[in-house]
């Protein structure tokens, strides 16, 4: 009786008026005694739109996601859903569907008895929960494992099950705390695609949280890269990649070379013997000698006897090798070069390091890893 | 003497059970076996001895006495108002406490061995003072008492308990899934907690069933103080009590886990058998931490 495919509870869901409601963070503060955890966040989320939190360890991810969720209180700051304050609203009444960390189904009931409990909570009758919970399961593909307890269930199928308890509740929105954390590589691939595929469909407004760069750029319509408490830059993946607006996401985000260069305290920067623009805002009280901030995409290497550099190593990625060269002054860097190209340069080989075309870099105080004041 | 075994055995819970070193494959237990049998010389002689002495007559004989259905009543019935009473008042407590207030439970650690470091007639005296008139003389003073001696032992099967899954993110999960909090408490933590209130019960019925201390002292006519004014008119027939007291007892006990334990284990919960000792409970008892 509860053959239906996904397609047909994707539908049921989508009739009952689950489309996303827009969700606001203004000014976000919570501090754990000496320790700030959250330092005046703010974020706007459209209807139906996939953002992805993204930061090191302890950054505040996880307090900003359970302030939303009303599991935690801040001390400054609102969190807004359609426009409307929800501070007074207790965790229960909010119509968020939460996704934990660790591992949260309920172990006396079976995956079927999670996916329904929300629906019981909503006063629907047995008989409706059963089927609707039935469908959920469905859509995440454990319709067979319906009557299993959690302890019969791998850690993926568990987090499944959660992701359609979630989603039972036809929430207004979706948080995702590290849900494929504790997953291993290959399942947590799958569950990737798997959940933006289901969040497209249903057009829930989602606020994802995790550490992993790769997770986020790969999922997420818009990526927030948090640091300490605050947003440092969001932006679309791509965006995020390509124009990081401080030295933190240009770090964080993707791999990049730190490589010395001069700064003429304008608008340009001189390194390994070209000039590029500067990107952004210039720097305040930082010229002369500085690190100039460019990826291995940004670099171009080429065999040179007496060149500036020594091969020291090459990673195969497929069509592009990266080619690690050792250039003088002990300062390492990563640069990309068709594999085929790459095929010639052998470790010790004498090259010579370039800078590829004329894209506008960041600049960052030697050696240091903090980011600039900007003006 | 009875302890209660829980084995949890979910995937994704933190804690551990600390396992005991595996047999060696190659060598034989012997020693095991060892102390196995001097344990139960040690239990099953004097049993057997006094089956002897009391003879089966006596048995017979025990029951038709009046007032020993009178006293047995009692302390079913003190069992019943104990362990409802533990368990209300105990579990709500536990649970508040390790969820939001996680520093007191260290002081409500201390706190409920107090039961157990003072002598019994300090707390029955203290008692006696300051409880109000409609309890005294009334049993329900004695079932009263018999909470606060019970605590310390539930406190632990309950503390136990939660740390055996990680009840607050399921509570979370709960709470965000429109539960509000009674419901969390009866739907997602009693069930979970099954097994400690389990043993919680099972110590509680046999504190009951076993105390005479307190009991004689405030005149009621419990089963162990039956027995004793017993014995002094009848060797064989008090001993054949003693011997049907231990027997009701256990056989009550064996009741509660078997019940208690059968829903649990269908559902993959934690298991419990009785006369086996709990890992993941007397490491945490044991540990000052
Ligand atoms: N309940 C709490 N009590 C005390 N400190 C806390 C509490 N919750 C969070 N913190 C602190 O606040 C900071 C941010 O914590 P949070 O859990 O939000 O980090 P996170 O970004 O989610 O990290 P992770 O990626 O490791 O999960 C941390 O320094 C943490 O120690
Ligand atoms: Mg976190």
């Amino acid at each position: 009786m509860t053959t239906n495919t996904a397609a047909d509870a994707v539908a049921s869901l989508g009739r009952a008026g689950s489309a996303g409601a827009p969700v606001g963070l203004h000014g976000l503060s919570r501090s754990f005694g000496a320790v700030r955890a959250l330092d005046g966040l703010s974020l706007d989320i459209a209807p139906g739109e996939f953002v992805a939190l993204l930061g090191p360890s302890g950054c505040g991810k996880t307090t900003a996601l359970r302030i939303v969720a009303g599991l935690q209180t801040a001390d400054s700051g609102t969190v807004t859903v359609d426009g409307k304050d929800v501070a007074p609203v207790p965790a229960a009444r909010r119509d968020m569907g939460m996704v934990f960390q660790s591992y949260s189904l309920f172990p006396n009931m079976t995956a079927l008895e999670n996916v329904g409990f929300g629906l019981r909570m909503r006063k629907l009758n047995s008989a409706s929960r059963t089927r609707k919970a039935a469908e959920l399961l469905d859509m995440v593909g454990l319709s067979p494992q319906a009557r299993q307890y959690p302890h019969q269930l791998s850690g993926g199928q568990q987090q499944r099950v959660a992701l359609a308890r979630a989603l039972a509740i036809e929430p207004r929105v979706l948080l995702l705390d590290e849900p494929l954390s504790a997953l291993d590589a290959k399942v947590r691939l799958q569950l990737r695609e798997q959940i933006r595929t289901l969040q497209q469909r249903l057009g829930t407004t989602t606020l994802f949280v995790t550490h992993d760069q790769e997770e986020a750029l790969s999922m997420a319509d818009r990526v927030g890269v948090m640091r300490a408490g605050r947003l440092e830059q969001v932006a679309a993946p791509s965006e995020l990649y390509s124009r990081p607006a401080t030295v933190f996401v240009a770090e964080f985000v993707g791999t990049m070379n730190r490589i010395p260069g001069d700064y003429d305290g304008q608008d340009e920067v001189s390194v390994l013997g070209s000039v590029v623009p500067l990107a952004g805002d210039r720097p305040v009280g930082l010229t002369g000698a500085v690190d100039v901030l460019i990826r291995p995409e940004g670099l171009q290497v080429d065999a040179a006897s007496g060149g500036n550099g020594i091969v020291t190593d090459l990673t195969f990625l497929g069509s592009l090798t990266r080619v690690t060269v050792l250039l003088s002054g002990d300062v390492q860097v990563k640069v990309d070069k068709p594999s085929p190209a790459a095929a010639s340069l052998a470790p010790g080989t004498s090259v010579q390091v370039q800078v590829a075309g004329t894209e506008p870099v960041l600049v960052a105080v030697p050696g240091g890893s903090g980011q600039p004041r900007l003006s | 003497m009875a302890a209660v075994a829980s084995s949890e055995q979910r995937p994704g819970t933190q804690v551990p059970a600390p396992r005991r070193p595996a047999a060696r494959r190659g060598g034989v237990p012997v020693w095991r076996w060892v102390i196995l049998l001097i344990a139960a010389a040690y239990f099953l002689i004097p049993l057997y001895s006094a089956l002897r002495f009391a003879g089966f007559r006596a048995f017979t004989q025990v029951t038709s006495y009046p007032s020993f259905g009178s006293a047995f009543l009692l302390s079913l019935r003190l069992a019943l108002i104990a362990t409802v009473l533990t368990l209300v008042l105990m579990v709500p407590t536990t649970v508040y406490v390790y969820l939001r207030l996680p520093r007191v439970a260290r002081l409500m650690e201390a706190i409920t061995i107090v039961p157990i470091v003072f002598p019994p007639i300090v707390l029955i005296i203290g008692l006696l003072k300051i409880a109000p008139g409609f309890l005294l003389g009334t049993p329900n003073l004695l079932g009263l008492e018999y909470v606060v001696l019970a605590m310390p032992f539930a406190f632990r099967c309950l503390d136990a308990g939660l740390r055996s899954f990680d009840v607050r993110t399921l509570v979370e999960a709960s709470n965000s899934l429109g539960a509000g909090w009674p419901t969390t408490l009866w739907r997602v933590v009693i069930p979970n907690l099954r097994t400690a209130m389990l043993s919680a019960t099972v110590l509680t019925v046999a504190l009951v069933l076993g105390e005479y201390t307190m009991a004689s002292l405030d005149n009621y006519q419990t089963f162990p103080v039956w027995i004793v004014n017993f014995e002094q008119n009848s060797g064989p027939v008090s001993v054949a009590a003693s011997l049907l007291a231990l027997f009701v007892t256990w056989l009550l006990l064996m009741l509660i886990v078997t019940v208690g334990s059968r829903s649990s284990r269908q559902r993959g919960g934690a298991q419990v058998t009785l006369f086996s000792v709990s890992t993941a409970s007397t490491a945490t008892m044991g540990e000052p931490e």
